[in-house]
């Protein structure tokens, strides 16, 4: 086949066969408030970091849900560990613990 | 198999030397009241007791009812009217004691001659859950922060919606799931009827101000009953209301008494704010302490959500764990009008073979 030297685009699909969801079972085991989000984006519209820089931790914790971990080691680093989005949660989830968790796994798995 | 329904006959001719049984039902909303209403009456002695000075409960105080907006008053005449005249209402009664000898319930109220009865019917209802437990929503702190309940009586009272400052409000935020859906609050349930009377009163509010922009945040909408989905359509395309995904975080007082929400846009993944003139809460259902209190004293059972516990959920859910007390409509949970009134019908089915076959359930 004739190659006409345009580059191949990687797959931007989420692709739970392939991800590695490694990072979201190791967080549920450390942190079990974590599986009590609904989703509701409460700790986001709160967020003190969130209203300054592109930081959503609720699209995180979806992401993570997902097997999605890139860039996750800059993302992480946004938090300033104010501490509103716990206050705000409905859900009682632990979000700071959550974080430094987080935090943890990046360093562990690399 | 042979299907045996209906083998438990009631006799065919009532003995009217012996004394009529009777049923003393707790409460005159219109679970109470459709309770009443829907057993017969001059087979069975029936006490109504209401510890307002009138009966009605919490529909007397809305003004029209999703998803038709038809006006709450058709709906309560229409239970009122079918109590016959024989049922004896008593207002402004507060019970102070019941005991239980056998198959008899003593009703103490304050004040009164106790009332003995076969059968006893909770139909205390709920409460509205109080917004001052969500501090950052600022109900009682900022003035333009008002609850739903408090939206039905503008309407009731034909007023004209205002600002604290008597100006004209330019936008409007309603907040869903307040004291819903809320481990903070306790209330780890969802109360079901807010969702779609939060529609009600965007489309109403739009009515009365056709100028005044109306933005709804909600974590789902559950427009889970006949009509309730035409209703939220008709009120993004014919009344042009924003729905934003995502629960309100905090709400703040800008000088001049306007109000600052915060929010995440969940659908845009970005934090969100914005001015409004005021925001209206939608209260959720709280089980209420009469009800709690009641429930004591004939030793009932609660859920972990604090609301009654029938025999069972699917086919005897009008019975208790003590025969001859029955539960009727909103003390199980929350509950809109249809199936509140359902459910009372039901009831009264249940209390009528349990006072002929002495089965309950």
């Amino acid at each position: 086949m004739k190659n006409f030297g345009y580059t191949i685009q990687r797959d931007q699909s989420i692709d739970i066969d392939q991800n590695d969801r490694r990072i979201v079972n190791y967080l549920l085991s450390l942190e079990p408030s974590f599986n009590l989000c609904l989703g509701c984006g409460s700790c986001t519209g709160t967020c003190t970091a969130g209203h300054f820089v592109d930081f959503n931790i609720r699209r995180v914790h979806t992401l993570l849900r997902r097997g999605e971990s890139k860039q996750l080691k800059t993302e992480m680093k946004k938090c300033m560990f104010c501490g509103k989005c716990q206050l705000v949660c409905p859900r009682g989830v632990n979000l700071r613990n959550l974080i430094i968790t987080i935090q943890r796994a990046i360093e562990q798995i690399g | 198999m042979e299907c045996q329904l209906g083998n438990q006959k009631p006799p065919l001719f009532l003995n009217f030397t012996e004394m009529k049984k009777r049923i003393i039902i707790i409460g005159g909303g219109i679970a109470g009241m459709t309770v009443a209403g829907a057993l017969p009456s001059n087979e069975f002695d029936i006490i109504l007791i209401e510890k307002e000075i009138l009966p009605g409960g919490h529909v007397a105080k809305w003004d029209r009812l999703f998803p038709s907006r038809r006006p709450a008053k058709e709906v309560l005449d229409f239970v009122q009217k079918s109590m016959a005249k024989n049922v004896v209402i008593k207002t402004g009664s507060t019970i102070t004691t019941i005991h239980r000898d056998q198959n008899l319930f003593t009703l103490h109220l304050n004040g009164e001659e106790p009332i003995v009865g076969d059968a006893v019917v909770l139909a205390t209802g709920f409460d509205l859950f109080d917004a001052r437990k969500k501090e950052e929503y600022g109900y009682g702190i900022y003035n333009n922060v008002i609850t739903s309940e408090e939206l039905e009586q503008i309407f009731h009272e034909g007023k004209k919606l205002t600002t604290s400052e008597g100006k004209t409000p330019q936008r409007i935020g309603i907040i869903h799931c307040v004291g819903s859906r809320d481990e903070k609050v306790g209330n780890l349930y969802c109360s079901k009827v807010c969702c779609v009377t939060g529609v009600k009163q965007a489309i109403e509010i739009k009515e009365m101000l056709p100028e005044c922009e109306i933005f709804s945040f909600y974590m789902d909408l559950r427009m889970y009953d006949r009509n309730f989905e035409e209703l939220y359509y008709e009120a993004q395309q014919k009344w042009g209301i924003n729905f934003i995904r995502g629960r309100l975080s905090e709400c703040a007082e800008n000088p001049g008494h306007s109000l600052i929400i915060k929010t995440e846009d969940t659908l845009t993944g970005h934090p969100l704010k914005m001015t409004v003139d005021m925001i209206i809460l939608l209260v959720g259902f709280v089980p209420s302490p009469e009800t709690k209190r009641i429930a004591r004293m004939l030793d009932l059972q609660t859920g972990q959500d604090g609301f009654l516990l029938s025999s069972d959920e699917h086919y005897n859910d009008n019975s208790t764990s003590v025969p001859g007390v029955f539960l009727t409509g909103a003390v199980k949970g929350p509950a809109c009008i249809v199936n509140t009134i359902a459910d009372a019908r039901a009831t009264a089915l249940q209390i009528e073979r349990f006072l002929i076959t002495g089965i309950s359930e």
